[in-house]
């Protein structure tokens, strides 16, 4: 075998390696697995579009270019007008919270029950010198800046492809805040989904979490709009969809882009933090077990 | 304990580069996978856990690099309490598991660098050492290529390189060469030897007896979470108290073939039943073969075959448990 080379520093380098001090070298190694996770993202750019872009585009090909054109009406729009304006408007901001929530899914969830499933993978990341909540933060936020780049993405299909113009009305204060909580509620879904769910149960976490997520989460229609669907004067469904993050999302981009109705933007970030909370902690912790025995 | 077997040996002052004391781990479902270890590393030396597979070597391991936590007792890594201080703990750690954990996104070089990276290497200075490890591992025609290419031998060098990358106070190896072809066993044990001569410690846990042989200053003999023998290897295999060992194949009952060996034969230092023979340890080997022939036949057995050979840590192993060391 080829020689190996001392270094003659290598023993001084060695002690240097040791002396560092912890929280030094916890946040350069965060940093560096926030660079591998964006590098991987680089690399895959040619998968991250197609998965990103697709279903945003026929959602909105589909309800705002489709229907107006063939004269089918969706939330109570007749043939075009602007009744349809106000549907490709109040779906702009669904298509966003959607967006994000399947960022969170596809670039953390999915990746980690492989990892944990089969490879095993994450265990250099996890051998690095840094706590290993660290290490599942560091997913959070890589998920995040994922879902951050699909938003942005995203939006402008959202507001040129539907037949009717869509009527935007940006609030850049909340806009600017809301879009990094709700990814990192996304995100730190994701991470409690990716650490609970096993390779042969992901078909479960799609048809009985994420699907009624979405069908439920205010994406086609906005929550103050579902008053009248009432049981003996009481609104269920506006009660149910509560306990659903994604509509927090969704109302709160419907306040930052639109000037349509939406639920208060006090509920709407006091909620999506206590949700960013709750997943964040939930996932970390799943995390720990999944790695640590 | 005696002395590493190093050129460290003689130094007054040891670097202790891990400590465990009481070290145990009792799994859910109640499982004593490590029952009260407790090990002591010199720096410089290589050290073998030696056992057979379930013996609680690899959680042992586990302990140390911080990946399963302790029911109780204490463990110390490069001087870091790997309990109290994980984090910290693994700056001096570095860790070739049993699988193949290389980062399938990524492709051979980008794997070091990126992990140069996570120990605070700067990007310049983790590319140039990911380029000298795949030039020392022989990997550098590869440094492109995706890790899922890799033969079995090529991706252990990898993981090898990895975990020497950031320059570990010790170097842990899971059971390294289980699952390699001869060739690339061979390989990596030169890989080992070069990285010991160049003062790396390393801890490594194996069921070959010959790796532990060939490798390791000092191996621990493990079974059912505990260290049975501890010593240099030359050592072991003089504990078993004979020169030779005699390994009898013969019809009847061995249970009393054995006794009756351990009376008749001269020299005999101890003999048992292992599996469908009869283990014969024999001090001075002239003249014993006739002897063990003329005992068995006068005691009514026939003798189907007769081999000696000298003693190896398998014959340590059997003496301590009874039984062999491969499942």
């Amino acid at each position: 075998m080829a020689t190996v080379t001392t270094s003659p520093g290598a023993e001084t380098d060695r002690l240097a390696t040791a002396h560092r001090s912890t929280t030094t070298a916890s946040w350069t190694a965060y940093r560096a697995l926030l660079l591998r996770d964006l590098t991987v993202l680089r690399k895959t750019l040619n998968e991250f579009l197609p998965r990103t872009l697709l279903q945003p585009f026929l959602l909105v090909f589909v309800f705002t270019f489709v229907f107006p054109k063939i004269g089918q009406g969706v939330g109570g729009a007749g043939n075009g007008g602007p009744a349809a304006s106000a549907f490709a408007t109040l779906l702009v901001a669904g298509v966003v919270g959607v967006t994000i929530l399947f960022q969170g899914i596809q670039s953390v969830a999915l990746p980690m029950v492989q990892e944990f499933g089969y490879t095993k993978e994450i265990e250099d990341r996890v051998l690095a010198p840094l706590p290993v909540s660290m290490v599942a933060l560091a997913k959070v936020t890589s998920g995040a800046i994922q879902g951050l780049i699909a938003a942005l993405i995203v939006f402008p299909i959202a507001a040129v492809v539907p037949a009717n113009p869509v009527h935007l009305h940006v609030n850049w204060p909340v806009l600017l805040t809301l879009a990094p909580l709700a990814c990192v509620t996304a995100s730190a879904l994701g991470l409690t989904f990716g650490t609970r769910f096993e390779p042969r149960t992901v078909p479960l976490m799609f048809g009985v979490v994420v699907i009624p997520l979405t069908f439920l989460g205010c994406v086609y229609y906005s929550w103050t709009a579902l008053g009248p669907i009432k049981v003996g004067g009481f609104s269920w469904l506006k009660a149910l969809v509560l306990i659903n993050p994604l509509v927090y999302m969704c109302e709160g981009f419907r306040a930052a882009l639109t000037t349509a109705p939406h639920m208060s933007l006090a509920v709407v970030y006091l909620v999506l933090a206590g949700f960013a909370a709750l997943f964040l902690y939930l996932g970390i912790n799943g995390f720990k077990k999944r790695v640590l025995s | 304990m005696p002395a590493a077997a190093n050129g460290d040996s003689a130094s007054p002052r040891e670097e202790e580069v891990i400590r465990t004391q009481g070290l145990t781990k009792v799994f859910p479902g109640g499982v004593k996978a490590v029952d009260h270890l407790d090990l002591s590393l010199q720096r410089g030396e290589i050290f073998g856990l030696l056992g057979p597979n379930g013996a609680g070597k690899t959680t042992t391991v586990g302990m140390l690099t911080s990946m399963v936590v302790p029911t109780e007792g204490e463990a110390s890594v490069g001087g870091v309490d790997v309990i109290a201080h994980p984090a910290r703990a693994k700056q001096g750690i570095g860790v070739v598991p049993q699988t193949n954990t290389l980062d399938r996104s990524l492709s051979v070089s980008e794997n070091l660098y990126f992990h140069g990276r996570f120990f605070g290497m700067s990007a310049r200075e983790a590319k140039s050492e990911a380029a000298r490890l795949l030039e020392q591992f022989w990997l550098a025609d590869r440094a492109s290529a995706a890790v899922l290419e890799l033969s079995g031998g090529m991706a252990q060098r990898l993981m090898v390189a990895r975990a020497v990358m950031h320059k570990p106070a010790i170097l842990f190896l899971d059971e390294p060469t289980a699952g390699l072809d001869p060739q690339s066993r061979i390989a990596l044990w030169d890989i080992l030897h070069e990285l010991h001569a160049d003062g790396q410690t390393i801890l490594l846990t194996t069921h070959y007896m010959e790796e532990a042989d060939q490798l390791c200053n000092r191996v621990a003999v493990m079974d059912h979470g505990r260290i049975l023998a501890l010593d240099t290897p030359g050592a072991l295999k003089r504990s078993v108290g004979a020169d030779t060992i005699v390994t009898v194949s013969a019809d009847g009952r061995l249970d009393e073939l054995a006794q009756l060996l351990e009376a008749r034969v001269p020299g005999v230092t101890h003999a048992k039943r292992v599996d469908s023979t009869v283990q014969l340890g024999v001090k001075g080997s002239h003249g014993v073969l006739p002897a063990v022939v003329t005992a068995a036949e006068q005691g009514g057995f026939t003798v189907t075959d007769l081999s000696l050979a000298e003693p190896t840590l398998e014959t340590v192993f059997i003496n301590l448990t009874g039984k062999e060391l491969r499942d």
